[in-house]
């Protein structure tokens, strides 16, 4: 296709672009983006995030008993369907790996579900194998309500309205079902380094 | 996802002291619905290119949209939509997309709508649609803006609630113009109730602009009545 030049755009070059998907720029913000208002759960009585497979087996934690699972601490680049990624954010939490041991895998697929309502959908495959998280820090400090506090999950391979703020739940699924974000136009797994923006 | 389609800006006017609406025609028609955003690419003669999403601000045929953008300050795409491109020149434009934050004619409740600053872009194709429509809803805009320099659409604006078939709200949060007769300052529960539709007449609200904006105006909604279902958010960080 023969390229269409904007005239007189330079734009701005970023020594770090090759860290960057298709269609992304850097941003040093952090902006916030969601359906609806901010929920505001109260941790040591109302905060509960369970995991429960196809067969209704379910695994769940309060607040206290999730901080004594094993935490760990990573550094990921993060990348929003709206154009901004941010290199190198710093997150605290627990491997979806370690809250989903002990759990029959009877379903391929997973909904996220939310305190607020909102849900997400995904394959499984892109939660296990180290590459998923539910956190509640973010850059050594406990995560702010407008950016998914308490926890939200953390999928830093997907696009970033995969890593659902306000997380409760994560349900397997023996069949894939669309989310609220894949039910409005997006896609359903939404892989930034392919640009899997909308469906 | 749709493909990227060649556009060519036809027209553009300021509206405000960082504001600029663009008019874009597109090389093939679109279905777009007020509400929803296009992203815009541009591409450097080296081959370069960088990506934005805009709302639209109007719907004006299924080949002629208009964006409004706001300059942001050390931004790579806002300043040269802003100040340096000119009608003729040419761009690439994806979507329309977003399914959520939408309002089209077939809606008939009472619609309520409430931007802060640049928010009240996507409310302004709302407006500009059910004007069009001569949709029979009862329409309300609050618009809260930083000072009659900062707002778009001014002109428009001030028409008759019967030309524009809505009743437009400004509260200013810095600097009001003569003769306005409320006090400066953000939206309080107090002004929000004061001017917004009653939670008894069930409006749908769409609500738009920063995120802290949004949030305080969300939380004040709903102690005041409005269920959580028929508040729509979009929010820039």
């Amino acid at each position: 296709m023969a390229s269409i030049v904007s005239r007189g755009f330079t734009g701005r070059r970023d020594p770090e672009a090759h860290r960057l998907p298709p269609g992304q720029y850097r941003t040093v913000g952090f902006p916030v983006l969601s359906a609806g208002h901010t929920p505001h759960v109260d941790l040591t009585n109302e905060w509960r995030f369970s995991v429960r497979n196809v067969a209704g087996q379910e695994r769940s934690w309060d607040w206290r008993a999730f901080q004594e699972l094993p935490q760990e601490e990573l550094t990921r680049d993060i990348h929003c369907v709206t154009g901004w990624s941010k290199f190198d954010t710093v997150w605290r939490g627990v491997s979806v790996d370690t809250l989903l041991s002990g759990l029959e895998l009877d379903g391929a697929w997973v909904m996220a579900g939310c305190y607020g309502g909102y849900t997400t959908n995904m394959p499984l495959a892109d939660l296990t194998g180290g590459r998923a998280w539910v956190v509640h820090e973010f850059e050594g400090a406990p995560l702010d309500p407008a950016h998914g506090g308490p926890a939200r999950l953390l999928v830093p391979h997907l696009y970033f309205w995969k890593s659902a703020k306000w997380v409760a739940s994560l349900q397997l699924l023996e069949q894939d079902r669309p989310g609220f974000w894949e039910d409005n136009g997006y896609h359903m797994r939404g892989d930034p380094w392919r640009e899997e923006r909308y469906s | 996802m749709s493909a990227w389609r060649a556009g060519q800006i036809v027209s553009a006017r300021r509206e405000s002291a960082s504001g600029r609406t663009l008019r874009i025609r597109l090389e093939e028609p679109v279905r777009a619905r007020a509400g929803q955003r296009i992203d815009v690419r541009l591409t450097a003669e080296d081959g370069y290119q960088a990506v934005r999403p805009y709302s639209l601000s109007d719907i004006v045929g299924p080949q002629l949209l208009e964006i409004t953008v706001e300059e942001v300050v050390d931004g790579e795409v806002s300043p040269y939509l802003v100040r340096t491109a000119q009608p003729g020149d040419r761009l690439e434009a994806r979507g329309p997309v977003g399914e959520w934050f939408t309002w089209d004619a077939s809606v008939a409740e009472p619609v309520q709508l409430i931007g802060g600053g640049s928010g009240v872009v996507p409310l302004m194709a709302m407006l500009r649609a059910h004007r069009r429509a001569a949709s029979p809803a009862p329409m309300r805009l609050l618009y809260s803006v930083r000072s009659p320099a900062m707002a778009y659409y001014r002109e428009e604006l001030a028409l008759a609630p019967e030309q524009l078939r809505a009743i437009v709200r400004h509260v200013y949060t810095r600097d009001a113009p003569a003769g306005y007769d409320r006090s400066v300052g953000r939206l309080t529960p107090e002004s929000i109730a004061e001017a917004v539709l009653p939670a008894q007449e069930q409006p749908r609200v769409y609500l738009c602009g920063p995120d802290a904006f949004v949030d305080a105006v969300a939380e004040a909604l709903l102690v005041q009545g409005h269920p959580y279902a028929r508040i729509r958010t979009e929010r820039f960080g």
